[in-house]
């Protein structure tokens, strides 16, 4: 069943050619560059667009390659960072106004990885506040368009890196996933995304929104593409104590191998989810179809504890933003609103430096860690959790793998939800379980809604499953060529 | 006053002795140009994350090992409040699953100390307010550095089980021998290497409940210690006596005012809001790993004044044996010991001679101060001259017996020091009667009048036993 997957992709055959010699990475960097001075105007995914430093790292990639020395496997590709993790000597915001004009003395872990594998960045990304948000509308720095309609959101919080993919400003782009950030993004502009285990990528240098939650993961136009970006960045780092001793196994072994004979489950509770548009629901009912046609045994799974999974996840993100947002108190960088006493400086500052939703999300977590709530609150939520783990545990006894829908729906208008944070809450609805379990997701696209826009299906996997994942992704993906060839 | 107990507890902050910061590889050293020893983790910098100093959990769990604590797996949380010197606004600390619990601290006394708790934080920087008061809220700007943030610190909590300043003096005391004898920390107070805190209650005598007590902080010696328990205590007795209540709150002790004052209120007191630190693991000791730590464990400061005492006839409890075994002299009895010389005399040496001049112990060769114990037990040199060779050998070294006779410190020989007690004892017929009727006090008078008469050469151990000799062969 292997006929008809794609493999590869842009990312893979720009670093073929360059690795090769028959493009300069100068030449392709320049391409890029171009393009984003051409269209990013409107979309607004960058934030800051590294031109020189891009310029001067393809500059190297070809010298190496002239000197007969491999620059690695993304030799020369270009490569979108969320504007959430550091950047030596590059401006750093999460895009918050707290954060404006501070620049990191250090680079992120993932940052190093990218660079040792020949990837050149060419920016940092549009991003919802702290992270904190599923339409980067809560950006302090404006809000990015949707390529596919500019009057849609691209989802969040790491739209801009997903923008910048789908425009192709970027084969490639890093964002980070703590509730669906990655996965619900990709979904919304057409592009793959994935949320792999907890502790495969280090979070060192990847501002932190809450730090049980946070994973970084891919953004690519393949599945293949994917693959190939996560093996460069995971693995083990000293410098984050909860980075897993060993990786999973390469994804990118796993994209061609089909999906005969494996047993996948279409979760009950994330195909019926309160509010989601019947296009959704009959996209992944295809998309179910599509694996069973393609080999697969598919059934539906009940996994109950996923309907508690946001309850759970807005006391427990929020509950550790509270307390990973207090460093930023004006008293050693970013902004500092002068005040006549420390405490009125700490109380200006931040009331200058933090929009409304990360100020939302701050009240809201350290009412549940507060004396006397701490029990019915985040002791609860951690309950849930646990629950959960155990009810996904009981599903993998039965199946491979998972199937469910991204999103509740494609794009959305700019500004139709950010007067109703809970409307804006639901679109985690079905990305959340994952994060909670530490267990790894991908969003692969499958179809559009009535007015055409993309859409997403998930796959999930149990911990350190990303083989299967990527295996099932492949296969949904090389269906979804089909169906919308029908 | 006497009709009321003070209870106190103590909780001492220890800085570890370790290379490098508890979750950074900075230097963990005391000093330094402000802001020179710090990184992204020990800054708190936006996406760095904290990595725990396995050097750090050695020494922590030594100190378990050493205050007969279980140890066991233990988990961080995060301690949140807003303070300018702590990098991240929250601490990173253990709650409710500390590393050490339930062990004891036994004082020179005999007496039990319940510990209830040991576990790992880390430190904070150092904050200097400028202008108005000192103060952090009348200060005209702050300086902050960073240097001490992330330093290692292990806080020992002890159960409310002392009764005086006294022995909170003595706890500190023997706390501070433990650790410095672990190798986990220099123990030095003065350079807030020790910080200890003290909560400190009053209840009628006999009484089986505890009083509301206060917490006293800032103080930097043992001496202030000592005066700021036993100054809080009384002000708690006079406040009930006078018919008012204590109020459960932190105080500040100021040591020119000789005086504690109010910081804040219970009910001002921090919510912390501790969760569990999500960027670290569990500490969990494997119980061979254990193994190794308690045998590297040199012995603990009770367990060598039970065998100071033993080799001595003394009490362990007894002043000699404490500020021998305080200061690290007991090597110097086991010399004596093993070289068949009188221990007994070594400790009374160590525990006054040696311990006045314990700065320059570092000249007395093990070698000549057994030599010198021998010629005092030997009666070679009298108790005074023994004790005018030992301050030169402490001052520079050397051998005791060319010292000796540089000084020309010959004893008498019997023979001559048995002559010259005849010639005292003719010389006054009367008082030799009296002596002999009975009147023991005059033997002091002899003993006088022969020193004058040999110049100082002779024995008084020697001559009192040839005096009494004397006396029974003189009488029926
Ligand atoms: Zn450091």
């Amino acid at each position: 069943m292997t006929s008809g997957v794609p493999t590869g992709g842009p990312a893979s055959a720009l670093a073929a050619s360059v690795r090769a010699g028959e493009r300069s990475a100068v030449e392709v960097v320049e391409d890029h560059l171009a393009r984003i001075a051409a269209g990013d105007g409107e979309l607004h995914s960058f934030l800051t667009v590294t031109a020189d430093a891009a310029r001067r790292s393809a500059a190297e990639v070809d010298r190496a390659v002239a000197a007969g020395i491999d620059p690695g496997p993304l030799a020369g590709v270009p490569v979108a960072l969320k504007d959430n993790l550091c950047t030596r000597g590059v401006p750093t915001t999460a895009g918050s106004r707290i954060l404006e004009g501070w620049l990191p003395p250090y680079d992120a872990t993932v940052v190093t990885r990218l660079a040792s594998a020949g990837a050149v960045v060419v920016g940092k990304t549009n991003l919802d506040e702290f992270a904190m948000g599923s339409s980067t509308e809560s950006s302090a720095f404006g809000p990015t368009r949707n390529p596919h309609d500019p009057s849609r959101v691209p989802g969040g919080s790491s739209g801009g890196s997903a923008a910048a993919v789908a425009a192709g400003f970027a084969p490639l782009a890093i964002g980070s996933d703590t509730g669906g950030s990655v996965r619900q993004p990709a979904a919304l502009c057409g592009v793959v995304g994935a949320k792999p285990t907890y502790g495969t990528v280090s979070r060192y240098g990847l501002i932190a929104f809450a730090s049980s939650l946070d994973q970084i993961g891919p953004f690519a136009t393949t599945v293949s593409d994917a693959a190939l970006l996560l093996d460069v960045i995971a693995g083990h780092d000293p410098a984050d104590s909860t980075s897993l001793a060993s990786p999973p196994p390469r994804a990118s072994a796993a994209v061609q191998r089909g999906v005969d004979g494996l047993r996948i489950g279409l979760v009950s509770e994330l195909a019926a989810a309160e509010g989601l548009d019947p296009q959704v629901a009959a996209r992944t009912r295809e998309a179910a179809e599509a694996l069973a046609a393609a080999g697969a045994d598919l059934e539906e799974v009940s996994v109950p504890a996923a309907v508690y999974g946001l309850s759970a996840y807005y006391l427990i993100a929020p509950a550790e933003a509270s307390s990973n947002l207090a460093r930023y108190d004006g008293v050693r960088y970013g902004l500092r609103e002068e005040g006549d006493d420390i405490t009125e400086m700490y109380i200006r500052t931040r009331s200058a430096g933090f929009g409304p939703e990360v100020k939302r999300r701050i009240m809201l977590g350290t009412y549940a860690l507060s004396a006397g709530y701490y029990d019915a609150y985040y002791a609860k939520a951690q309950k849930v959790r646990t629950l959960l783990v155990g009810d996904f545990d009981a599903a993998y006894r039965r199946f491979d793998a998972l199937i469910a829908p991204t999103a509740p729906g494609g794009a959305f208008p700019l500004g139709s939800k950010t007067a109703d944070p809970l409307a804006m809450y639901l679109n985690d609805v079905c990305t959340i379980p994952s994060n909670l379990a530490g267990h790894p997701a991908i969003s692969v696209p499958f179809g559009t809604d009535r007015s055409g826009l993309p859409l997403g299906v998930q796959v999930l996997a149990p911990a350190l499953g990303e083989t299967v994942m990527f295996q099932v992704a492949a296969a949904l993906e090389a269906a979804a060529v089909e169906v919308a060839a029908r | 006053m006497s009709s009321w107990e003070t209870v106190i507890g103590l909780e001492v902050h220890v800085e570890l002795r370790t290379e490098t910061k508890m979750f950074c590889s900075c230097p963990n050293r005391f000093g330094g140009e402000p802001n020179t020893h710090v990184c992204p983790v020990c800054l708190g910098l936006p996406g760095s994350l904290p990595v725990l100093n396995s050097r750090a959990v050695e020494h922590a769990a030594a100190i378990g090992l050493a205050l007969h604590c279980r140890v066991q797996r233990s988990i961080f949380h995060r301690k949140n409040y807003f303070y300018p010197d702590m990098p991240k606004d929250y601490q990173i600390s253990q709650y409710d699953l500390p590393i050490d619990a339930d062990g004891w601290l036994e004082l020179p006394s005999g007496k039990r100390v319940g510990i209830e708790r040991a576990h790992l934080e880390e430190d904070t920087g150092k904050s200097t307010h400028v202008g108005g008061g000192g103060r952090i809220h009348d200060a005209d700007h702050s300086l902050v550095d960073f240097n001490r943030a992330g330093v290692p610190l292990v806080e020992i909590v002890s159960r409310p089980d002392l009764r005086s300043a006294e022995e909170a003096r003595s706890y500190v005391e023997e706390l501070r021998g433990i650790l410095v004898a672990a190798g986990v920390s220099d123990g030095k107070m003065e350079e807030g290497s020790m910080r200890v805190d003290a909560n400190v209650s009053v209840r009628p005598l006999g009484s089986g409940s505890l009083g509301t007590r206060c917490e006293i902080k800032n103080m930097n010696s043992l001496r202030s210690l000592g005066r700021a328990v036993e100054h809080e205590a009384a002000r708690q007795v006079r406040l009930i006596e006078e018919g008012g209540t204590v109020t459960q709150e932190t105080r500040h002790w100021n040591e020119d005012e000789g005086r504690t004052s109010s910081m804040r209120s219970k009910e001002e007191a921090y919510d912390y809001r501790y969760f569990p630190e999500p960027d670290l693991v569990a500490v969990d000791p494997d119980p061979d790993w254990l193994e190794t730590v308690r045998a590297a464990l040199p012995p603990m400061p009770a367990d060598r004044r039970r065998t100071v005492a033993a080799a001595a006839g003394m009490e362990p409890g007894s002043d000699a044996v404490v500020t021998v075994v305080r200061l690290g002299l007991d090597g110097y009895v086991e010399a004596a010991r093993s070289a068949g010389a009188d221990a007994n005399l070594a400790v009374r040496r160590l525990a006054n001679e040696v311990a006045a001049d314990s700065g320059s112990v570092g000249n007395l060769e093990v070698g000549s101060w057994v030599a010198l114990l021998a010629m005092e037990s030997e009666g070679k040199l009298t108790t005074a001259q023994a004790r005018t060779v030992l301050k030169e050998l402490l001052a520079a070294g050397g051998d005791p017996a060319e010292i000796a006779a540089a000084h020309g410190f010959e004893a008498l020989d019997e023979d001559v020091l048995a002559g010259a007690l005849d010639e005292v004892i003719s010389a006054d017929p009367e008082a030799w009667a009296r002596y002999l009727a009975g009147e023991d006090k005059l033997q002091g008078l002899f003993i006088g009048r022969l020193k004058a008469a040999t110049g100082g050469k002779a024995d008084l151990a020697a001559a009192s036993g040839l005096l009494r000799a004397r006396r029974a062969a003189a009488s029926p």
